[in-house]
């Protein structure tokens, strides 16, 4: 049940009625059958179980129905364990749950052992483990004693990114093909709305914080982490198939492109960075034992605070319009959808200003940082 | 705590595609987008720069022109002033020569008149003197007629030699 819409109002509305029918209907065969206690507490609507399903990557991509067993699109899993393995992810959902107690904490832990061709393996929270003699082991909350094989699957995030990444491709190509085709001319169509955000990067955020004309350099590196995070953001707005995974809002994401922005900022240092980090002007030489680790923090804890910055943003975005679409749910009431959707909608806009503000605060930081690392000594 | 856990492939699909991305989209979309804006903005810079350029030469063409139409219009004047004072001249000048001409007829006919009546005067003067010598002749001839005043007269013409 995809419940992340942002955009339109009527789809809101749809989705709001459709699984309260569902949740009715799941709770009435529970009573029916008269199981009442681990299986209803289980089916009960969970906000943060819901949302952190949600905002989190996921194997398939669930579109409607019960977690488990509902209406998804399978998505395949490529695992390097003794050679390529590819199949679908169809044969964990369909699995046998399993169960197992937790070594230190006592407690019950569920997993998902997978049919078919993925009998060897099993399912944690959408983490895949080689089985131990067909079961798991935990402790402390996490696998113990089993191997984890690496894990290229399209994921939804991965399948999200793809289609981003051609998103931006065909549109670009569209822009590029018509400067191309009718050289520096005024534009028109698709070039007349990008053209803007392409000369706004340009002009304030390269030209302003990279000095002396280097900027033309980085101006690719920029425009491509502006356009990549701007499209995928708004991508994530967007609840149907292709987009809608919290793509930008997952640290793995950000932190590869905060990593990008430090790899760029440590090649294109120069002495006087360096200088600035070990050797600080104006800074007694007594004080440089205490100022010298604090500025070689200082060179990651910029780009760390970009990839919290974006993911912690987009996250939250996710989870405020989730969790007051989840309003109907928890009264299990659809007139609450008269509070929860305006207020979604309201939340839907403002994460359209930050999906922008995010791309731009992305790409204008990194700009500063290079153009920091590039700044020759003043006097 | 999973979700902020890195995931390795997520990191690798991640890392694979945004340097493909980069790739391509510097290769071949932001060189020629960001050469067309660039080249446009050239354009549009050169030509208001040539606006600019030719709003000033405008300017000082029109100065030109105004110096120009100034010089011609002096020029005009001054030739129109000269012409004025020529005329005058001339138009002096000739009455100065009539005058004298005419003073010379004046003076020429008087000397002529001058003449003239000299002339008549000299005329005259012969005239009277052979009128004179007829009226004489005949006054002489009337006392003369009879031989008692002949006698008379050479009487007297001899006393008068006498008393010499």
């Amino acid at each position: 049940m995809s419940l992340k819409n942002r955009l339109n109002f009527l789809y809101i509305i749809l989705i709001a009625i459709l699984p309260l029918s569902g949740v009715f209907a799941s709770e009435n065969n529970n009573s029916e059958a008269g199981k009442e206690g681990e299986n209803h507490h289980k089916k009960e609507f969970n906000v943060s179980d819901m949302i952190m399903h949600h905002i989190k990557d996921a194997h398939e991509w669930h579109l409607w129905g019960p977690e488990h067993g509902g209406t998804a699109v399978y998505l395949p899993i490529i695992l390097l364990d003794n050679g390529l393995k590819t199949f679908s992810s169809k044969n964990f959902y369909d699995g046998t749950p399993k169960s197992a107690i937790d070594k230190k904490t006592k407690e019950s832990v569920d997993y998902i052992v997978g049919v078919g061709p993925a009998a060897e393996y099993a399912m944690v929270h959408e983490k895949i483990y080689k089985l131990n003699n067909g079961e798991l082991e935990f402790e402390e909350g996490h696998v113990h004693g089993s191997v984890k094989p690496w894990d290229f699957s399209i994921t939804k995030n991965v399948l999200s990114l793809f289609f981003g990444a051609t998103l931006i491709l065909v549109i670009m190509f569209t822009v590029a093909k018509f400067y191309k085709k009718n050289g520096a001319v005024a534009p028109k169509g698709l070039a007349k709305f990008l053209e803007p955000l392409v000369v706004f990067v340009r002009d304030d955020i390269a030209k302003a914080n990279i000095s002396d004309g280097k900027h033309t350099k980085y101006l690719p590196y920029l425009l491509t982490i502006f356009f990549f995070i701007l499209f995928n953001n708004f991508l994530g707005l967007i609840p149907l198939l292709p987009g809608g995974a919290n793509l930008t809002g997952n640290i793995t994401v950000t932190l590869f492109l905060s990593a990008c922005t430090l790899i760029i900022t440590l090649l294109s240092s120069n002495k006087n960075y360096w200088k600035h980090i070990f050797a600080t002007p104006g800074v007694p030489v007594a004080l440089l034992p205490i100022m010298i680790p604090i500025e070689l923090v200082g060179i990651f804890t910029k780009p760390f605070a970009l990839m919290i910055r974006l993911f912690a943003n987009m996250t939250a975005g996710h989870i405020i319009i989730l969790a007051l679409i989840s309003i109907i749910f928890i009264n299990q009431n659809a007139a609450w959808g008269a509070l929860s959707v305006p207020m979604a909608l309201f939340i839907s806009v403002l994460e359209l200003l930050v999906a922008f503000l995010q791309a731009y605060l992305f790409a204008m930081l990194s700009a500063l940082f290079i153009g920091a690392a590039l700044e020759e000594a003043h006097h | 705590m999973d979700l902020i856990i890195p995931d390795f492939g997520l990191l690798f699909w991640t890392g694979l595609v945004f340097i493909c991305l980069l790739f391509v989209l510097t290769k071949f979309i932001w060189k020629p987008i960001l050469s067309a804006v660039n080249e446009r903005e050239e354009k549009i810079t050169e030509a208001l720069e040539l606006a600019v350029k030719t709003k000033a030469e405008m300017q000082t063409l029109q100065a030109e022109n105004q110096n120009i139409l100034k010089e011609a219009r002096a020029e005009r004047d001054a030739i129109v002033k000269d012409a004025k004072e020529i005329a005058s001249k001339m138009v002096a000048d000739a009455k100065d020569n009539a005058k004298k001409e005419s003073e010379k007829v004046v003076v020429a006919a008087r000397q002529t008149i001058e003449a003239e009546k000299s002339a008549a005067i000299a005329e005259l003067k012969s005239q009277v003197a052979t009128l004179s010598i007829e009226i004489a002749e005949k006054v002489v001839r009337g006392e003369l007629d009879s031989s008692d005043k002949q006698k008379a007269l050479a009487e007297k013409l001899v006393g008068d030699i006498n008393l010499n």
